[in-house]
């Protein structure tokens, strides 16, 4: 006999129950499972390249490390230009239909901002390269003859147009939808009751915006740059497609000598590569890896520290 | 209102039933010339099967141009061509994931030595050369016609050395002509390509004391704009004026080609001249019997000759392991060889056909292949 006063109570266990609980403890391991594995790919196929002597690699690189930096510098200095082009102009627009916008027409302009969102990457790169490229030259040519003393403008204007600038006009573009769609909603969560406060204080309303919207989503404007800045990073198709590279490191917007991308570098050299080849590429795409993983991990900090001040709670 | 709407729908089933038309139609005709010599009885073909090729986009168009004409006499026969560049095919071929490969080089000494799981053990695989393609150096000049160069210049140019249209050098190659006192926008291809290879081995062959790097796949120099794939190039040449870049001839429609001093005569680009070259040019060295890999002279200065020009090579098996798929790579091989296979690839991708006496000896080890 069981005493019924001691020991918990075990309801029945449902077949339901178990399909349902077992099934998502199975998906929640499955991304566990395949992110190790596309890890221990990315390590397993870098050892060659990260022990490979001096003249087995591509660009009569003397290692490994002197053949990715370039390419490190190149896919976050792009990935940089294209953010501080995006971050303003999505604030705006999110702000725009959040707090400006009569209630009709910013139901249609997020309809248009979500719309951009499903644009394939390779129309963005045949755009940058056909239309963008072209059009904006004689515009860095204006930038170079009149604003040259701005280390950034210097150097020999690119004849194509082809350089990092546009590939960042691109990048900023592309990462507008998301970063719009996440400011957006942030704004929209502001407590009424904030901006009320404000308003009632005799703000106006930017005032208002300033005091009650913007402290209020700090955190979600943090979190939609970094998820911006994760696209921008790993974009591969309209870097390839606009960007003219070479193995260079420098500050130049103009020229036509711009650092490479890595996931650019390995659409660019795959189709071509054997041997050695194929392992170093592999070993890039391990580096960009890791700083895609730094890049959230900071995000991650970020949001966390500055939820506390943040009024969201 | 209503009128309207009805018209509408009428018109928009109309262009349904025209767009489910086409896409019925065209998706039959995918690969196939059109039957137009059904009529006169051609023997009918025995061979049936599958054939995968993987390797070089530049053979891409040839390729497409081949596996019509030769599915067009072998109905039973499916061969598909995947253009992810030469590396790719030679990975695949080896690993015995592709039947065949496209390569713009010929196999390296470590590739041969690892042979395909699909040959037959103890056996090699071959190059053949069946693509020639003339490579152009293409400029976007206004006003400037018959612009001649020669290797010492280009290099030059290519290098970064020169950076100016009038220019001494290019002055002296070209009295006469009005040569802008604009500065030269140099393109170069972003992506590794065969073309590059065969455009570099050309320049530090002719003018090793300006162009001081090796051939290389990778453009080498830090010099003027880089754009992806032959279409890549062609299109940022036609959109920066007085800019200029080499291209495999059938991309540089539309611009204007620069005459190549060759010896002491400056020659227009020409197929047979190409051709000529790499008949004349020497096998490489240390390669198997029926290899036929190619050290292409560069500096052949016969009359009209082309010496910069790319040579790309199908790669099969001598034996294979499988005789039926063995049969049928030597099938297709031979028309790829042939007058005609040359011909189509000539007119839809604008190479070189082969020279007589090259072709014959292609021929040879096509015969071989089992």
């Amino acid at each position: 006999m069981a005493t019924p006063t001691t020991g918990a109570i075990k309801a029945r266990v449902r077949l339901g129950d178990r399909v349902f609980s077992s099934s998502t403890v199975f998906a929640g391991s499955l991304i566990l499972v395949l992110l190790a594995a596309v890890a221990i790919f990315l390590i397993v196929q870098s050892i060659p390249a990260i022990t490979a002597k001096a003249g087995t690699l591509p660009n009569a690189a003397p290692n490994f490390w002197v053949y990715v930096w370039p390419l490190v510098f190149g896919t976050v200095w792009a990935a940089a230009i294209a953010l501080v082009i995006a971050i303003p102009i999505s604030i705006g627009v999110a702000l725009f239909i959040s707090h400006y916008a009569p209630r009709k027409l910013s139901q249609g302009l997020g309809y248009v901002i979500d719309l951009l969102a499903a644009v394939p990457s390779v129309v963005f790169g045949l755009w940058g390269v056909l239309v963008l490229a072209k059009g904006i030259q004689p515009f860095f040519v204006w930038l170079n003859e009149n604003l040259g003393w701005i280390p950034l403008f210097g150097g020999v204007v690119s004849g194509t147009g082809k350089t990092v600038l546009t590939v960042a006009i691109v990048l900023a573009v592309m990462v507008l939808p998301i970063m719009t769609a996440v400011c957006r909603e942030i704004f929209l969560q502001t407590p009424v009751l904030h901006e009320e406060a404000a308003l009632a204080l005799g703000a106006t309303r930017w005032e208002m915006i300033r005091v009650a919207v913007l402290p209020f989503a700090r955190p979600g404007i943090i979190s939609a740059s970094m998820l911006g800045l994760g696209r921008a990073l790993g974009e591969t198709l309209a870097v390839a497609m606009v960007l003219s590279p070479a193995i260079v490191i420098n500050f130049f917007l103009l020229t036509a000598q711009n650092p490479n991308t890595i996931a650019a570098n390995i659409a660019l050299q795959f189709p071509e590569a054997s041997g050695v080849g194929i392992n170093t590429l592999i070993a890039s795409g391990l580096v960009l890896f890791v700083i895609t993983f730094i890049v959230n991990a900071i995000a991650r900090i970020a949001v966390n520290r500055r939820k506390a001040f943040s009024g969201a709670n | 209102m209503n009128v309207n709407r009805r018209i509408v729908t009428r018109a928009s089933s109309i262009a349904a039933i025209a767009i489910a038309a086409t896409i019925v139609l065209s998706s039959c005709a995918a690969n196939e010339a059109a039957p137009s010599t059904s009529g006169s009885a051609a023997p009918v073909s025995k061979l049936s099967g599958t054939l995968n090729g993987i390797g070089s986009s530049a053979q891409g168009a040839a390729q497409t141009a081949w596996i019509a004409g030769f599915q067009t006499s072998n109905p039973k026969v499916t061969i598909n061509y995947d253009p992810q560049g030469s590396g790719a095919g030679r990975t695949n071929f080896i690993s015995g994931a592709a039947d065949f490969a496209g390569s713009d080089a010929a196999l390296k000494d470590t590739e041969i030595a690892t042979p395909s799981p699909l040959c037959k053990s103890g056996t090699k695989a071959i190059d053949l050369p069946v693509y020639i393609s003339p490579i152009a150096i293409a400029y976007n000049v206004a006003g400037l016609k018959d612009l001649k160069l020669d290797a010492a210049t280009i290099a030059g140019i290519f290098k970064g050395a020169i950076t100016k249209w009038d220019d001494a050098a290019i002055k002296s190659l070209n009295s006469g002509a009005t040569l802008p006192s604009a500065p030269i926008t140099v393109v170069h291809r972003s992506d590794d390509s065969g073309t590059t290879q065969n455009f570099t081995d050309y320049l530090s062959a002719n003018a090793p004391t300006v162009w001081d790097k090796p051939a290389a796949q990778t453009f080498p120099y830090a010099v003027g704009d880089a754009a992806k794939g032959t279409s890549g190039v062609a299109d940022a040449v036609k959109g920066a004026a007085n800019s200029i870049a080499y291209i495999d001839e059938s991309g540089a429609t539309g611009l204007g080609i620069a005459q190549l001093k060759v010896g002491d005569s400056f020659v227009k680009i020409n197929a047979a001249g190409a051709a000529d070259v790499v008949a004349k040019s020497p096998a490489a060295t240390g390669r198997g019997t029926n290899d036929l890999a190619i050290a292409i002279d560069r500096k052949n200065t016969d009359k009209n000759a082309w010496p910069l020009v790319l040579v790309s090579y199908l790669i099969v098996c001598n034996t294979y392991d499988d005789a039926a798929k063995g049969s049928l790579v030597k099938a297709y091989a031979s028309y790829v060889a042939s007058a005609e296979g040359q011909a189509a690839a000539a007119t839809q991708a604008g190479s070189s056909p082969l020279a007589k006496d090259l072709a014959a000896k292609v021929a040879a080890a096509i015969a071989t292949i089992k």
